[in-house]
């Protein structure tokens, strides 16, 4: 009686909580199937080829084959795993994946909170952003308990790796953050996005290029993408942490992966690409049909060009060496994103027009190439002159 | 100390990059434009194979065929010159004596009882038409030969002259068919039917 009374006076906050909860499970693996046919179609086109055209009109129906036959593959357990790790270990990246997705807004959420159906599971978190990094960066337990759990080498390499690439990029990518905070005043998504709500050039993409910069470089080596996919690179690992996982295990972690890159792209729309504000769809959401569609909309949209453009990225770019990953990191990014930071606390401390970010922003990044260019030649040219002078390089044999 | 450079060696040097280069964003936005023009360039370089067959080139080596004359007959004369030039000891004739009789095959002395090729065994190096004195055996462009068994792959004589029926009317003449005249016995033949052959057409001729 007493469960049926607090269920019926929560129901009014509970149902659109529910739905929202049930949209992201229904979506994550439908969609995670669709972005690697999306991905294979686009690999495709750009090197010239047709792509995955033989199941369903222009092979649509690909990805729900794929998705059948991965469901019903053997499951392996190879001799020499550790079982329960090897077992927990996709489940954790995935479930760590969608808990990110907690805090997301995936459609317009106004910041009045009414009641009613809301495009996402937990509105008004005021630690939302905080709360996504938290649990994004667990999933490098899954990469870590994965690889070690395969009690192989290859895999333990790609953890290994893994662990110190998220343990780099997580502070170029916090430090990217901060000054989006520092402007816009909060910590929780739905501000920071209403906070964009003026004209185009409100969003933090114009106010913070550097930042932009630094958030989806880190960003993207958070989700193990190409230029950054050293815990799976094929020519060194085999196939990295993954190597002793097949059938529905994989799918875990591949969906996760998926899943991370859909996180990544709806946080970079929401941050800096004015979340569901588009020119002429401005100022707070009203609660209309039409205006909450045409919002999702607009938001989905442009989640799906940032998706694009990191697929884009993979065949344009090739494969960071190991130090060069770290040296983007700590020689690159993280000075980048003080500077940044620095900057941004001297125009709120001193209140000078918020505009002057963008600029001067810019000029430091070309500011800061340009030394650091210089100093590494005349460092080169120090090494350069010992090595000569000591017959490195012209011994005769 | 000044630098010895060994002479044989070449050494390489590492490219050298501007400031601007070092910026690594311009590199990296002319990569994505690249795979943007790719993506929307629309001219994939996909073959859809089973859907739309390969143009080959009609010299090409693929499945043998028997030819036959203007009456029908097969035109091989059983003369063993393909079974001992093939290199790959695929060919196997067994000749018989033209029935002399009648007066249909009075041209002819002998003819093969059976032919068969090895079509697993073959190289598919030609040898056996360059052989050929009358034309009668040639590689056509039919290039997806398959079966399901290494028997089946055994090409007797009428399966041979099939193969030069299915040539014939698909239009698919090897161009090795007009190079002309290759040897005394079908200088014969030809010269008893049209003249001397004209001069400079052919290998041979």
């Amino acid at each position: 009686m007493d469960l049926y009374q607090t269920l019926t006076e929560m129901w009014p906050s509970l149902w659109p909580t529910l739905a929202a909860i049930g949209v992201i499970l229904a979506f994550v693996p439908v969609l995670g199937l669709y972005m690697t046919f999306i991905e294979r179609k686009l690999a495709a086109y750009v090197q010239d080829r047709i792509g995955p055209n033989r199941v369903g009109p222009f092979g649509l129906f690909q990805a729900i084959a794929d998705g059948i036959k991965i469901f019903l593959k053997e499951q392996i357990i190879p001799d020499h795993v550790y079982t329960f790790i090897y077992f927990v270990a996709p489940t954790i990246s995935l479930m760590t994946a969608m808990f990110a997705l907690v805090v997301m807004p995936f459609g317009p959420v106004p910041v009045d909170y009414q009641e009613g159906f809301r495009f996402v599971v937990a509105p008004g978190i005021d630690i939302g952003i905080l709360f996504m990094f938290a649990i994004s960066s667990l999933s490098a337990y899954g990469i870590i308990l994965g690889g070690w759990a395969s009690n192989n080498k290859y895999s333990l390499y790609g953890a290994i790796r893994s662990c110190a690439q998220f343990i780099s990029y997580e502070i170029p990518l916090g430090l990217s953050i901060i000054g989006v905070i520092a402007i816009s005043g909060s910590l929780n998504l739905e501000k920071i996005v209403a906070a964009q709500g003026g004209s185009i050039w409100d969003w933090n993409v114009f106010w913070q290029p550097l930042a932009f910069i630094v958030f989806f470089t880190s960003a993207l080596a958070e989700t193990n993408r190409l230029p950054f996919d050293l815990p799976e690179c094929e020519q060194e690992l085999v196939g990295g942490f993954h190597t002793e996982y097949g059938g529905i295990k994989f799918v875990l972690f591949f969906l996760a992966e998926y899943t991370h890159i859909v996180t990544v792209s709806f946080l970079t729309a929401l941050l800096f690409l004015g979340g569901w504000h588009f020119p002429g769809l401005t100022g707070p959401v009203d609660g209309s049909l039409g205006g909450m569609l045409l919002r999702t909309f607009v938001l989905v949209a442009k989640v799906g060009g940032v998706v694009a453009f990191i697929m884009l990225l993979r065949w344009a770019l090739p494969r960071f060496r190991f130090d060069q990953l770290m040296g983007l990191a700590w020689k690159g990014l993280i000075p980048l994103g003080l500077i940044n930071l620095v900057l941004v606390a001297i125009v709120l401390t001193l209140e000078l027009p918020k505009h002057l970010l963008a600029g001067t922003a810019l000029l430091l990044f070309v500011a800061a190439v340009f030394s650091s260019y210089q100093l590494q030649r005349s460092m080169n040219q120090t090494v350069n002159a010992r090595a000569l002078n000591n017959g490195v390089r012209g011994v005769s044999a | 100390m000044t630098t010895k450079r060994e002479k044989t060696v070449k050494w390489g040097e590492e490219p050298k990059i501007g400031w601007v280069e070092a910026m690594y964003l311009p590199a990296v936005m002319s990569g994505v434009a690249t795979a943007v023009r790719h993506a929307f360039s629309g001219k994939p370089m996909t073959r859809q194979y089973p859907d739309v067959e390969p143009e080959i080139p009609p010299n090409y080596r693929g499945v043998h065929r028997l030819n036959r004359d203007e009456a029908g007959r097969v035109k091989c004369v059983a003369c063993y010159m393909c079974q001992t030039a093939c290199p790959a000891n695929c060919i196997e004739i067994i000749a018989a004596p033209a029935p002399k009789d009648d007066p249909h095959w009075k041209d002819r002395d002998k003819y093969p009882a059976t032919f068969t090729i090895d079509e697993l065994r073959c190289i598919y190096c030609g040898m056996c038409e360059e052989a050929c004195p009358v034309d009668a055996i040639e590689l056509t462009s039919i290039y997806d030969l398959t079966g399901l068994s290494r028997e089946e792959m055994v090409f007797d004589k009428e399966k041979l002259l099939s193969v030069f029926d299915k040539t014939v009317q698909s239009g698919k003449d090897p161009v090795r068919t007009n190079r002309g005249v290759l040897g005394p016995a079908s200088e014969e033949a030809q010269s008893a039917k049209q003249g001397p052959p004209p001069p400079g057409r052919g290998r041979h001729g």
